[in-house]
């Protein structure tokens, strides 16, 4: 089990280099770089030579990449061209909210997602199902940019229940009754995707899991129900549902992008949008960056519990 | 069997329905001092020679002041930090005489030394606080040769060559360069940018990344003092959130309304207040007069007849432009030629002219078109609706589509082998600048070769003569010739809107695009 930590911990080394790399090489592909972002229609190549010399962007690209990645190994993640301070202040700035929002999601779309997967499981083709499965349908169909436009006219707009997009009441909030207010509907409408497609997974595998001879044996042996259900099928089930929890916690980072927007959360997502399209390359690597490492440490945690719960896993 | 279950489910919804009630009773309220402004970006810079955009000129306009200023609702130029100045007769020499008893926010004195160091920082490259830039936009300032302060209370600028626009520059959003405090740039060194400091009627106290943007007002400002005790800036980049939050009283102001949401701010004057106000903007259709079919004045002529602006400004755009008549936006008032109509929108006229220059079955040509960018109001739907009028009169254009940054890549070495015709548009202080840039046969950016000798040499004494009626007649005169040599198909000038609470009151936009809210108070 350690060993296998071990290795995992090593392998993540190449996996972030790899990312610098493609970040680095696939914000030059994309026509416009930051002088001709910042100058617009004021581009001329007089001032774009000027610009790109100032902002020490007229070095060849892997001599860039190289000093960066030089600077980075110190610490040094280098300074925002846009917002002129360094980029480890504004990223470390953005993550807590980012972590918040898409954490709080993934908690949500876990337990709703489980527990409704359970109980469609074990009333198969019953109402509940029937309601659950149609619940789903909509769930996995629905844009979240689009249901979170919706839960913003319904219950910030018209009802008048939520605030319509922050992290927190501009004057006397910040405490922690204002931060949840403030969640909530963004960390729904995050959560309503990723949860729907945990439903469905949670019955699946619940269903083969109760169809399993030790599912009738524990009948047999008298168990209740209950014990049957959450102690010998879920616990078996859960094996293939914990790696999609993982996936989904990429899904949440990823989906944050467009929530905070939509939702004016001061996190990552939201930042690098403008970073991309002022072409703030050391801001977009910073970020991605940090997103990158989150993701690939929750990745390492699933697979641990995996491991935990499925002991063959990490002899393999 | 499955209570637990059942139970955490109900207890599930409870928790909801508390966290819902809970939702009615803390409603946002915004306190009677303090103005709480929707704002369309995230704040980039407080050093106003580091500043690219009109969003950040909005905000600094509160905080910095330049040796000029515009004239309330005009383009014309006051006093400032100065209050006299004379230009030399060959326009190579300004000196100002600076208003006295000025202290920055953080209590150093204005004076010639001040801005001195100011003007220095920004032109000399072996200046000690030149690394605290770079300054991408100080062009705009002109020639700059040097910078001399006899006594404290006077500056002279010297520039290499004659340079009229440089008072309206000055008096510009960027003009609020020469009113930057020595003391702070040299105590926070490269943080300046996140510091500031300047004499302005508002400090800056309070910046949290993504959530807000805060100013105090200056007690010791040697003007009349702000009535609001404070501005908030929250950057609301989506526009429906920005609508949503003016609905829900989350904000007092926002600036650029979506044109779809105009209608329903005015359908309420009860609770809201709209404002519109034009400016130096031109919308318009950059067009390749070095290739057929556009070599030809007449097809150029031809498209401008073609495209109903009336149309375009009234139903695509819900009244937020008026249909523009030629090179110089109405708002330059000293400037425009109020003689100039419209092109009328004349399909018949149109088809005739085709026909004259040898396109009786019409004629296909490629039209650039971009996704969004800066003053490009709704560039995909505007492309559509000119493909559709042209095509009526038999220009048929195929438009390709391009993300802005890769647009202007493409637009600016020049449209040869490439395009006919592509959309652009330009916001500018004075009438100097675009043209300059764009319709000199040696502009460094004349992205459609036009070649005019007579535009030529009206465009070089317009930025040499420093006597304003002159200038203006030199303009006049260029307008009616670019008007009907048509390099250009003018579309419309965008009108900027805003809309605040009903309580709102003292709040005017300014032609110049930036917002001046010490005037500004709550009832």
């Amino acid at each position: 089990m350690r060993n296998y930590i071990l290795r995992r911990l090593l392998l993540m080394v190449p996996v972030l280099f790899g990312i610098t790399v493609i970040v680095f090489l696939v914000i030059w592909l994309i026509p416009g770089d930051p002088a001709k972002a910042i100058l617009g229609t004021f581009a001329t190549p007089e001032n774009v030579a000027k610009l790109n010399h100032d902002l020490g962007l007229d070095r060849p690209l892997p001599v860039q990449y190289l000093i960066w990645l030089g600077n980075v190994l110190r610490g040094d993640f280098g300074r925002s061209y846009i917002l002129h301070r360094p980029v480890i202040d504004e990223v470390l700035d953005r993550l807590f909210p980012t972590l918040l929002l898409a954490g709080t999601a993934l908690i949500l779309s876990s337990a709703f997602g489980v527990l409704l997967g359970i109980i469609a499981a074990i009333r198969q083709n019953g109402w509940q199902d029937k309601l659950i499965t149609i619940a789903v349908l909509i769930g996995i169909s629905t844009p979240s940019f689009w249901l979170g436009i919706l839960l913003i006219f319904w219950f910030a707009v018209r009802l008048a229940w939520f605030p319509v997009g922050g992290m927190q009441a501009l004057f006397g909030g910040g405490d922690l009754v204002d931060v949840i207010h403030h969640l909530a509907l963004p960390a729904i409408t995050l959560a309503a995707v990723a949860g729907a497609v945990l439903v469905r997974l949670t019955r699946g595998n619940m269903l083969e899991a109760l169809r399993q001879d030790y599912v009738r044996t524990a009948r047999a042996k008298g168990l209740s129900e209950g014990r049957v259900i959450y102690v010998h099928a879920f616990r078996n089930a859960l094996v293939n549902i914990v790696p999609i929890i993982g996936l989904e916690a990429g899904f949440v980072l990823g989906g944050a992008v467009y929530i905070e927007t939509v939702f004016q959360w001061p996190g990552i997502g939201r930042m690098l949008v403008s970073a991309i399209s002022t072409r703030d390359i050391l801001l977009v690597q910073g970020g991605v960056l940090i997103v990158a490492t989150c993701y690939v440490f929750i990745n390492l945690l699933t697979d641990i519990v995996q491991c935990i719960l499925d002991p063959r896993i990490g002899q393999a | 069997m499955y209570k637990p279950l059942w139970r955490a489910c109900r207890a599930a919804a409870i928790a909801l329905s508390v966290v819902a009630a809970f939702g009615i009773a803390v409603k946002a309220q915004t306190p009677k001092d303090v103005l709480v402004v929707g704002h369309v970006a995230e704040l980039q810079t407080l050093d106003p020679a580091q500043a690219v955009t009109i969003s950040d000129f909005r905000i600094l306009s509160n905080i910095y002041e330049g040796l000029v200023r515009y004239k309330d609702a005009s383009l014309d130029v006051e006093p400032g930090l100065a209050t006299s100045w004379t230009v030399s007769p060959d326009g190579k020499t300004y000196t100002f005489k600076l208003r006295e008893g000025v202290k920055f926010q953080d209590g150093s004195p204005f004076n010639s030394a001040s801005v001195k160091f100011d003007i220095d920082r920004v032109i000399d490259k072996n200046h000690p606080y030149n690394h605290t830039g770079p300054f991408p936009f100080v062009f705009l300032l002109g020639p700059i040769a040097s910078v001399d302060a006899p006594d404290p209370s006077t500056v002279i600028i010297h520039l290499k060559n004659p340079y009229a626009p440089m008072l309206t520059m000055l008096a510009s959003a960027i003009g609020g360069l020469t009113g930057v405090s020595p003391d702070a740039v040299k105590k926070y060194d490269k943080e300046f940018a996140r510091h500031g400091g300047g004499t302005g009627p508002f400090t800056f106290t309070i910046w949290e990344a993504g959530q807000r943007f805060v100013l105090e007002r200056n007690e010791n400002y040697w003007g009349p003092k702000p009535k609001l005790k404070a501005l908030v800036f929250r950057p609301i980049i989506d526009e429906n959130a920005r609508v949503s939050e003016m609905q829900t009283g989350g904000t007092d102001l926002t600036i650029e309304v979506p044109p779809d949401n105009v209608a329903t701010f005015k359908a309420d004057p009860g609770k809201f207040t709209y404002y519109e106000q034009p400016g130096p903007h031109l919308w318009y259709l950059l067009l390749n007069t070095e290739e057929k079919p556009f070599d030809d004045k007449r097809v150029r002529q031809a498209a401008n007849y073609a495209i109903n602006k009336e149309a375009m400004a009234d139903q695509i755009l819900k009244g937020t432009a008026t249909p523009a008549a030629g090179p110089t936006p109405p708002a330059f008032t000293w400037a425009h030629d109020p003689n100039l109509k419209p092109y009328p929108y004349d399909p018949a006229k149109a088809k005739q002219l085709l026909a004259e220059a040898g396109y009786p079955n019409g004629v296909d040509v490629t039209f650039y078109v971009t996704e969004s960018g800066s003053g490009m109001l709704s560039p995909q739907l505007m492309g559509t609706a000119i493909q559709a009028d042209l095509a009526a009169v038999g220009i048929r254009a195929k438009i390709e589509t391009y993300e802005w940054n890769t647009f202007l890549g493409k637009i600016l070495p020049g449209m040869k082998g490439k395009a006919n015709m592509a959309e652009l548009s330009f916001m500018s202080q004075d009438p100097d600048m675009h043209p300059s840039l764009t319709l000199r046969t040696d502009s460094a950016i004349n992205s459609g070769r036009y070649k005019n000798k007579e535009v030529d040499k009206l465009l070089t004494e317009g930025r040499t003569e420093s006597d304003t009626v002159k200038r203006a007649e030199i303009y006049k005169k260029f307008q009616d010739i670019v008007y009907d040599d048509a390099p250009w198909v003018f579309i419309v000038n965008w009108k900027q809107n805003a809309v605040s609470g009903a309580n709102v009151k003292g709040f005017r936009l300014h032609p110049s695009f930036t917002t001046r809210l010490w005037e500004v108070w709550k009832e």
